[in-house]
Formats: structure tokens, sequence, C-alpha cells
């Protein structure tokens, strides 16, 4: 016989994502959401006490009419069973973090509840990317690349136009699609790697530094611009150095004054909660939310281990880029940019195809 | 074999003192202590050892319920020989917790004792006999939660059912154990009494307690000298009352130390005496803590923040939380609140409320104000926003009053911060 609170705790299993306010440290959101799915669950009723054979001194009956005190036994609830006395149901809820947000930042940061843990697990190891928005600001730089902390210097910025930003980003992204293919480990010279190249699918393997895969400009009102991001293995911190370099490339300097994850992955800002919805209730909407995004990455994981022991490489690049990549474009189609990843892909590679691939 | 005659020897003759003497100490209650001691950075464990001769405990197994003092003084001695005592026997019992140490393979009958005797189960007994049986008390004598005693003692049951949370004290170090030697007719009951004609209401003791166990430990003198000095110094009855609910721990402090607390108030704070007892009374903790973060609240509203003297008594006699609130985060408020919503020190010293309020709310709401034009806080202009309507209503009635927009547009703004 399962109480309410169990029943309740079992519900608590899976992915979502909390928008994290900017200020606010990551372990404290999640220290929040942990301390109101606990206060939910304790405020269950305890499972009924048991009963023991208690001697009490009560009065005879009425057939003597003295106030003979007898021994007679009744059964009671013990007060050991009483929840002063044994305390909460439950003490800990499993809620684990996926790709940590520094203090600074702000966005979409996915947490894992109970059983979710271990799809995070599969999510952390899978090569999602992630959307960031960055706002920057021309003039000053500043020794941690914020625009809250000591000066260092000031430049001039008049001279900064659209037409420069847009060129120096152009160069930044090339860079970077050269580091992609290096760190991909792909000889671009074959038909296989180009095909992957053509349609976005390289990532990659192992560890490798922040690569950006998309970069462009939205909006640019000098002192002010803001940038798109899509990125993989990256810092909050290299992502305001970023800002940094993009000033000094156009010979002045820039502080970032906004950081903020859009993506994360499949899991999107539309769908992120807000501090005032950091309750019980809507965490478990927002689990059944999510719920067939986990399955799908649980898979996907699963694939990715069984392909690992298999241990064919050029199997693993196309099982893995078909599972987790996105239609990559190098940052000029805003639209399939921000494409959901696994959801369209997966019900391709099933066992049945990929077997027949390993025919041919 | 010698080794065990010697100790069987031990054992014979250490059971013999234990039973004539209750006040002895055997081996076994020296090794708890001895593991008490060892254990002391782990889990408080609560302990029976060191009680007093009083008995509170309902006897359980006892056939004999009128000498009250006798059951008492033998079941003091059962637990001094808590360990593997033949019922039934009540010749001197011949096994201890040093048993374990000699090999238990190594039975007496072995050794061959008749001097010992030992009559079966299935023997009648005399009815004198049969009362001196002495059943041992399966009470543990140390244990790491009050469960195994929370029926056996009075106090334990008693203080469960005013609500006392006893999971939270037994994480206490020491608490519990202190709990369980209580006596509740000697220690309890007077001072529940006590607190009960001060005023305080009976379902707040239970809170009371529990933020405060060693209320009941405090001497019922004390107690009452440190009442009516607050009561010299003109606090009513109710507000007395009040303020030991809201700072339970308020009557273990002397009464030099609230003197002086109370001096303190109203030399630095220059306000009178009665904006003083109203203040003390809505926030008792001013007298519990330490005086020197109150110092340095007071010299960062001075200083840092440049109010006057007369702006700083209207923000203490309003909001007195101001006085312990975290510095940092008093100044980040008022930094944000004075240069970027551009707050003069007379409109924010006229509603220090928002001093009280989460940052990130205050930052939130003004950020949408702004966006949607209608940042206005200066009296004078029209569309005028008050600080206390920005930082109090809760967000449906400030989403369509103050910024008239709908909640889903501020919670999509929200998420463009």
């Amino acid at each position: 016989m399962t109480t309410q609170a169990v029943r309740l705790f079992r519900r608590m299993d899976g992915l979502l994502a909390v928008y994290k306010p900017q200020g606010v440290h990551w372990k404290l959101v999640r220290d929040t959401i942990e301390t109101n799915l606990l206060k939910e669950l304790n405020s269950c009723p305890p499972p009924a006490p048991q009963l023991a054979v208690q001697f009490q001194l009560l009065s005879s009956g009425e057939n003597n009419g003295s106030k003979d005190l007898i021994l007679s036994p009744s059964m009671l609830p013990t007060l050991a069973d009483h929840p002063l006395v044994t305390g909460p149901q439950f003490h800990k809820v499993h809620v684990g973090v996926g790709h940590r947000l520094d203090a600074f930042s702000s966005g979409v940061l996915v947490l894992g509840v109970g059983k979710g843990n271990g799809v995070l697990e599969h999510l952390c190891k899978s090569h999602v990317t992630r959307d960031y928005t960055l706002e920057g600001e021309f003039g000053k730089a500043t020794d941690n690349f914020s625009h809250t902390s000591r000066v260092i210097e000031k430049t001039t910025y008049d001279h900064v136009t659209q037409d420069k930003l847009e060129r120096v980003l152009a160069m930044i992204q090339g860079a970077n699609q050269k580091a992609l293919i290096t760190y991909s480990q792909v000889d671009l010279s074959t038909q296989e790697a180009y095909e992957l190249a053509a349609r976005g699918l390289l990532y990659p393997h192992g560890k490798s530094p922040p690569i950006l895969t998309g970069l462009r400009c939205i909006h640019f009102n000098p002192p002010h611009f803001t940038l798109e991001v899509q990125c993989v293995n990256e810092t909050q911190k290299y992502l305001r150095k970023l800002i940094h370099e993009v000033g000094l490339e156009l010979r002045t300097s820039a502080v970032c004054s906004g950081v903020r994850r859009t993506r994360d992955g499949p899991f999107k800002v539309e769908h992120a909660l807000t501090r005032q919805h950091w309750t019980a209730d809507s965490i478990i909407q927002a689990i059944a939310h999510f719920r067939k995004t986990t399955r799908k990455i649980r898979k996907s994981g699963m694939y990715r281990q069984t392909a690992g022991q298999l241990n064919s490489s050029a199997k693993i690049q196309e099982q893995i880029t078909s599972q987790t990549g996105q239609s990559e474009q190098t940052g000029q189609e805003h639209v399939q940019l921000t494409s959901p990843t696994s959801d369209i892909i997966v019900e391709k590679v099933t066992p049945g195809t990929l077997g027949e691939r390993e025919v041919k | 074999m010698h080794l065990c005659q010697r100790c069987v020897s031990l054992l014979l003759s250490r059971p013999l003192s234990a039973a004539l003497q209750p006040s002895t100490r055997t081996l076994q209650q020296r090794s708890h202590h001895v593991l008490l001691q060892l254990s002391r950075g782990q889990p408080p464990v609560h302990s029976l050892t060191q009680r007093h001769g009083r008995e509170t405990w309902t006897s359980f197994g006892r056939r004999n319920l009128t000498d009250h003092q006798a059951a008492s003084s033998e079941l003091y001695n059962n637990k001094t020989d808590l360990a593997q005592r033949e019922v039934g026997k009540h010749v001197v019992p011949l096994e201890n917790s040093n048993v374990h140490q000699i090999s238990s393979q190594a039975s007496l009958s072995d050794i061959g004792l008749d001097a010992v005797v030992r009559p079966s189960p299935l023997q009648e007994i005399s009815e004198e006999e049969a009362v001196q049986i002495q059943v041992p008390s399966a009470l543990p004598p140390d244990s790491f939660t009050l469960r195994p005693y929370v029926d056996k003692s009075e106090t334990l049951s008693k203080l469960v059912q005013l609500g006392v949370n006893l999971w939270e004290l037994e994480r206490r170090p020491n608490v519990g154990s202190m709990l369980v030697r209580l006596d509740f007719h000697a220690d309890v009951a007077p001072k529940l009494l006590f607190l009960k004609d001060l005023g305080v209401e009976e379902s707040k003791l239970g809170t009371l307690l529990t933020k405060n166990p060693f209320i009941l430990t405090e001497s019922l003198d004390n107690l009452e000298a440190r009442v009516s000095y607050l009561k010299t110094k003109k606090f009513s009855q109710e507000s007395v009352a009040a303020m030991v609910s809201k700072a339970p721990y308020l009557l273990n402090f002397s009464v030099e130390r609230l003197d002086n607390r109370l001096g303190f108030f109203q030399q630095h704070l220059g306000l009178s005496a009665e904006k003083t007892r109203n203040v003390v009374t809505r926030l008792p903790r001013l007298l519990c803590g330490s005086l020197e973060p109150i110092k340095e609240n007071l010299k960062v509203c001075e200083l840092e923040f440049g109010f006057r003297g007369n702006e700083i008594q209207h923000i203490v006699t309003t909001v007195p939380k101001v006085l312990i609130a975290n510095k940092r985060k008093l100044t980040q408020i008022f930094d944000f609140v004075h240069n970027t919503m551009d707050v003069p020190h007379s409109l924010i010293a006229k509603f220090p409320q928002v001093l009280n309020a989460k940052f990130l709310r205050i930052r939130e709401r003004h950020l949408f104000l702004e966006y949607l034009g209608r940042a206005q806080y200066q009296p004078s202009q029209p569309n005028y926003i008050s600080l206390d309507r920005l930082v109090f209503l809760p967000d449906d009635v400030f989403c369509s009053e103050v910024a008239l927009a709908t909640l889903e547009d501020f919670e999509r703004f929200q998420k463009t911060l």
C-alpha cells in the first residue's frame, strides 16, 4: 500500500528547465527547488502509527461504584511513530544540475530530478549545443570582462560601423570552423566528411576548447550591441572574453553587460520556469511536459553506449551526429538554428536501418 | 581454564557488591561511558547514565504497585546490571556484561560450580519470591534518537502532546539527554504554568520549547526576576508575552544584559521610552543578539547611505528589521533604489519597507516598468508609483494595477533579463 507521499515522490522523476535569474548562484536555484519539493512531500499525511498494548489505570466499571483504579490493557497508538518524534518522511530529493551557469549569467538551466539524473548524464555527454545572447558595450575594458567590475581602459568607438563588426564576426566564425573541423577528427578530403560538413553535422570529439558553431549580430546600436552565439564546450567567462576580443579586433574595447542562455540542447526558454513557478506543482507539470525529450535523450545515450562497445568509429560518428546533432548552419538562417534537435532524426535511426548500413 | 576461574571469581564478587550498593557503577556502565566519550564527535547519543534516584518511568511488568519507592530503586538496580540477567533467579546474578569478554562457550556448568543453585522455570515458588522477581527494562541505555524513550517517559510524552518537535531537538548536542533526565512534575510543569500565567498561548508553547528547550532548566526565580524587571520598565503583560513568544531565548538572558541592551537602544537611537518599547516589542530579537552588528548597521545607514538622524529614527521605528539585516544585501538594495531608480533619500525614508524587500523582486519590477515607460517615482509628477506599492503588491495585482499589463507579459519580460 503506497502512501500519497510515495506516489507523489514517484512522479518526481525526469528533466526540466528552469530560468535562472541574474546574480543568483546556481546552487541556490537547485537548493530552492529541492526545498520546495521536500515541503510538498512532507506535507502529505504521514502513515498511520502502530498500535501497541498499553496498560492504563482506568477506573473500574459501574459495577463497584467505588473509585478503584485497575490496570486495564488497551490498544493505543505509540508516540514513537508521531511525526514530531520520527521527523519528516523525506529528507532528500536528488536534484542534479546539467550545464552550469555562473552567477553573472542568466538563462535556461536544466535540472534533473530523481531518476532523471541518469538521463542528465547522457545529456551532458552528448554533444548538444547551447544558444546564448551576449550584450556588449563598446568603449570600456574591465578586468573580468563584465560591466560591473573595475574599469581598466576607456576608448573611443565612433569609427565602429555594423559593416566592420560583421567582418570581424565572419573572421571569428572562420577560425572556429577550422577548429571544428580539426577537432572533429575528420579528413575533409573524403566524400563522407564533405557531406557531413555540408549538412552541418560536424562536432568535436573528446576534449576540445570552446567552439562557436554559430555567431551573428542581432542588434547594433553603438555603444551597445547584441550577439547571438551557438557553441559547444563553452564557459560563460569565455563568452565574455569573446566580446572583449571583438572589441579588440575593432580597435576599440568592449565589455559584456549580459550573458543569457536561451537554449540548452532541446530545452528552450519558452518552457523554462520562472521564479514564481518554482513550486512542486509546476515542477511536476514541467517534468511531464519534457517527458518525451527525456526519453529520447535516454535512448540516444543508450545507443551511444552500445555503439561504443561495438567500437567502430564511422558508425559512432554517424549515429551520434544523427541522434544529437541539430541542423547546424553557420549562423545565416535564424529559423533553422532554433529547430529541435533529436526529435526528428532519432526516429529515423532505428536498429533496423543500422543493420542496413552495416551491410553496405 | 585458570583464566576462566579467575574471571569467574571476579564475576561472583562484582555483582554482589552491585546488588548491595545501588549507586555503584559497574563495568558495563563504565564501558558505556567510555563509548559516549569516544563518540562525542558523532550524532548525539542520549544516555540514561548519571540519573538521580527519582523515578519517573511507568513501571512495566511490575506486579507490586503499592511500593513505588521500592519499585523505583529496584528498577534502577536493574539498569545497572542490564545485560543478560536470567528471569526467575532471585539469587545473586552471575552473568554480567563481562561475560562477553570471556568465552561464552565456557558455561558455568563446565567449570562445575556447585555453589550456584539454578531452579528450573517449572518449579513453583511462593508469592513473596514471585514478587521479588526483577524484570530488566527493555530500554536501551543509550540511543541515537528519542524514539525508544518517548512512550515510557512521562516528560517526553507530555512534551510531544504539547507540540514540541523532539526530532529537531534530538539533533542538537546534549539536548536529548537533558530532556530525558528532566522530571515532569518537578522541573517541567512549574515552568509551563509560569509561561501560561505570563500569557503565552498554549498553541505557541510547542514552538517556543522547540526553539529554546533550555527554558526548562532555567530556575524559576531567575525567570520571575526577569519578568518583573521588564514590568518595571513599563512593558505591559501582553507585550511581555508577545516578546517571549517571538524570541524564546529572551528569558534566558540576565537582567543586566537586558538592561544594557535597552539602555543602548534608547541612547543610540535617541528614541523616547515609549517608542523604544514599541520597537523592542515588535522585534524582541534585538535584545537577544550581539550589539556589534546593530552598531555597524547604524553606521552604514549614517555614513554610507547618508541618512540624517531623524530619518534613521523614522526608518527604525517603521521597520526595525533594518537593524539586524544583512549589511551586504541592504547596501545592494539601497544602491539600486537610489542610484538606478533615482529615488531620493527623503522618499526612501518615507517608505522604508523597500529596504526590507527582496532585491530580485525590486529589480525585475522596476525594469518592467522602465520597459513600459511607467517608471515614475516622483510624487509631484503624474502617474506616480509609490515604493511600497511597487514592492508589496502580489504579482497579479501589480501587473493589472500598476504596470497595466498581463501576468504573461511580465513572465516573458522576466525571461529576457
